[in-house]
């Protein structure tokens, strides 16, 4: 019970940190919707066929400034070598992994709850599918490619490169979830009468968080051995 | 050697000198690529509806296993590296992923050129592409921390981590894209398989386990070559501490 409640601890110090500094979040708001407006230009927002094109552009966005938070997330430990006073302070490692992913987690759901609406806003998508399930397959998701992208950014802080490393990292590792969750955001904004369907992609999505965030946990330990 | 001391307590025999074990199976791949390559372009039959241009699938296969051999081979180094800490195994991943990127790269070169004939199509979003370009990414990346600046214990860590993840990663991809469209690849050798005649299997089975030794060989060589770097290294910082720098 102590991992978790440390791990609470270390994840309420980053979102304090950050609702100080207003530095990361309002960027990757910022930075979400900029991406929308780039796709109103690339596709035409009009025509009906680029309704389709709506549930690959929810997880592109999300991934997209997703990446901007992962990618601070262990860097910012660097000054100070914060780093260092973790690893050595009395907490278990997998509490540092948790309180990260916990503080990744509530920024990211904070910058879809804005964006998402935006999206539709602004392609003028009228939505009638079932909200709870979209909002199951956006938890399931974004819990998967921010469990496995927390990790891979505390590998990738490493680097003197990271910003530019932690894409090429995630993106490999994160193709199954994102072939799922599309797959399934897909049916349930396009064809809801076939939700059994995405049913079986979340299930595939679920496996692959269970699996990834285990090995996660297992492996934190040896990414932060000084 | 005194001065290597450490390096044996980590597990790390550094003798480069040629053995006769080297010799066997160096000489063993050589042989076996040149009887697979006789094996294919004049024992088996030529396929009737794609031609002489199907030859390029054996290479292609061969090569295609033996690149997810080479991450096997990663993998189980990653995990002994992580359980022993001892740096034989990290040499051992080091050469396998170098060798691994060379063969993955054979893979995505022959595969579309032989795509281009067959289905005429250069790429295609099938389950054994989409896996294999995911396996190609993987290994980009791992080479990129694999040239990360910093001590080679850091680096070893580090890249025995992503290992591990990327090879568990790449059945994962398999499933969700076989999941998500199946279109073209043929399941050539088993029961509903049709399209291979008996000398065409013999010669795709033999240039398998061709491409496995070479792969051996590869490692075996790239092993050396590696100890040999650590060796020279030593000797450098042993030199730069005598005439006190």
């Amino acid at each position: 019970m102590s991992i978790l409640r440390n791990a609470l601890t270390i994840a309420g110090k980053d979102l304090r940190a950050e609702r100080k500094s207003k530095q990361v979040l309002p960027t990757m708001l910022v930075f979400a919707v900029l991406v929308i407006v780039v796709f109103s230009f690339a596709f035409d927002p009009d025509k009906e066929s680029t309704k389709a094109l709506i549930p690959g552009l929810i997880w592109i966005v999300s991934i997209f400034s997703a990446i901007l938070g992962l990618n601070r997330s262990f860097i910012s430990e660097l000054k100070n070598d914060n780093i260092q006073g973790m690893i050595i302070a009395p907490v278990n490692s997998i509490s540092i992994f948790l309180g990260k992913f916990f503080a990744n987690f509530v920024m990211i759901l904070i910058v879809q709850a804005i964006a998402i609406p935006m999206l539709f806003l602004l392609f003028d998508y009228q939505f009638n599918g079932s909200l709870p399930w979209l909002l199951l397959t956006i938890f399931t998701g974004t819990f998967g490619f921010v469990g496995i992208g927390s990790f891979l950014s505390a590998i990738a802080s490493n680097s003197g490169i990271s910003e530019m490393l932690l894409p090429l990292l995630l993106f490999p590792i994160a193709t199954p979830a994102l072939i799922g969750i599309v797959s399934a955001t897909k049916i349930i904004l396009r064809h809801p009468d076939q939700i059994e369907k995405a049913y079986g992609w979340l299930q595939l999505v679920g496996g692959y968080d269970i699996i990834f965030f285990g090995i996660c946990i297992v492996l934190f330990d040896y990414i932060l051995e000084v | 050697m005194s001065f290597f001391k450490n390096e044996e307590e980590l597990g790390l025999n550094l003798n480069t000198r040629t053995t006769l074990v080297n010799h066997i199976v160096y000489g063993i791949a050589f042989a076996m690529i040149l009887v697979s390559a006789y094996l294919i372009f004049i024992y088996s039959n030529i396929e009737k509806t794609m031609g002489a241009v199907q030859k390029i699938f054996y290479v292609h296969v061969g090569t295609a296993w033996n690149a997810l051999l080479a991450f096997g081979v990663v993998f189980v180094c990653s995990i002994l590296y992580l359980a022993t800490k001892k740096r034989i195994y990290d040499v051992y991943a080091t050469v396998a992923a170098e060798i691994g990127v060379v063969f993955i790269i054979i893979v995505m070169l022959t595969g579309p050129i032989w795509a281009r004939s067959a289905w005429n199509v250069w790429w295609s979003w099938e389950p054994k592409l989409t896996s294999a370009l995911i396996l190609f990414f993987i290994y980009i990346a791992y080479t990129m921390i694999r040239f990360m600046d910093g001590s080679w214990d850091k680096k070893a860590r580090l890249c025995a981590v992503f290992g591990i993840i990327g090879f568990i990663d790449v059945p994962i991809v398999y499933f969700a894209s076989e999941w998500w469209g199946s279109k073209f690849h043929p399941t050539v050798v088993g029961q509903e398989g049709g399209g291979l005649e008996g000398n065409m299997v013999f010669a795709l089975v033999f240039t398998v386990f061709a491409f496995s030794f070479f792969l051996t060989a590869l490692i075996h060589k790239g092993v050396r070559i590696e100890k040999a770097r650590i060796e020279l290294q030593h000797m450098k910082d042993k030199i730069a501490e005598k005439i006190g720098r």
